[in-house]
């Protein structure tokens, strides 16, 4: 007996196109809440969200201020020298006072949890990367079409 | 909220069924609860866990999320899906008495 089998199938796919900080911790925590939830979850990185996975940017990942209007710095003096590396600093300090893992670690531990991740063929094709520059969680690199056929019936989340 | 009867005691529970009362958890519990949730056989690890979920719910007040549970106590979260399946988060609150985990990570 398990009171908590729902007996779903349920299935997450989400498409991760952006490699900034805040671009890509949300999907990186909903994946984590997916897996935690025992639904099968994907992550398929494509563009920008290629950083996430390469394994000389993962730990670069950056936050800036420049065209973003939430943070509390006037857009002026957003583009000046070392605002973006200010801003970085603080929202990683931020993540990791709430014991959240920086973005290397919690590629692990999702990869540990079982979520599935897929490079994009296309952006690999674009930016001259391969299998090699990837952190070893990924599983393959596939195409828009493979990733159809993977996200038959399942939910999709676009980030 | 619902009663139900958890190795001879009658406990509240709410609608999924987690303690009303953490306190009222007894050790002799785990093993019943475990059942309930298709964990046969509670072994060493699960006590780890288990113990873990309760001393910290007594420090913190809120249950521990997976992330805590495996930093803290050096259980890899793999292992915790191993002992936990599927939804281990939710489990190992279940079986230790306490809320299920409200932190994102």
């Amino acid at each position: 007996m398990d009171r908590f089998d729902t007996e779903s199938d349920r299935k997450l796919c989400i498409v991760v196109s952006k490699g900034t900080l805040d671009g890509a911790y949300p999907s990186l925590i909903m994946a984590n809440a997916a897996a935690a939830e025992g639904i099968d979850t994907h992550l398929f990185f494509t563009f920008w969200g290629m950083d996430v996975i390469t394994k000389q940017k993962m730990d670069k990942l950056a936050v800036t201020p420049v065209g973003n209007t939430s943070m509390p710095i006037p857009q002026a003096l957003a583009p000046m020298p070392g605002m973006a590396t200010m801003a970085t600093k603080m929202m990683r300090k931020q993540i990791s006072d709430l014991d959240v893992p920086d973005v290397p670690e919690f590629m692990e531990m999702l990869h540990e949890m079982g979520v599935t991740m897929w490079a994009c063929r296309m952006s690999v094709d674009m930016m001259g990367l391969d299998e090699d520059d990837f952190f070893e969680g990924v599983e393959d690199i596939i195409s828009a079409g493979d990733f159809m056929e993977l996200n038959e019936g399942a939910q999709l989340l676009f980030t | 909220m619902a009663t139900e009867t958890i190795a001879g005691t009658e406990v509240q529970v709410d609608e999924e069924g987690f303690f009303v009362d953490p306190n009222v958890w007894t050790e002799d519990m785990a093993g019943e609860l475990a059942s309930q949730v298709g964990v046969d056989e509670l072994t060493e690890d699960h006590w780890t866990v288990i113990k873990f979920c309760r001393t910290d719910f007594d420090a913190k007040g809120e249950s521990p999320t997976l992330r805590r549970v495996s930093t803290e106590t050096g259980v890899p979260t793999k292992q915790l899906f191993a002992l936990f399946p599927k939804k281990p988060a939710k489990k190992m609150s279940y079986v230790s008495g306490v809320p299920k985990p409200k932190g994102c990570v």
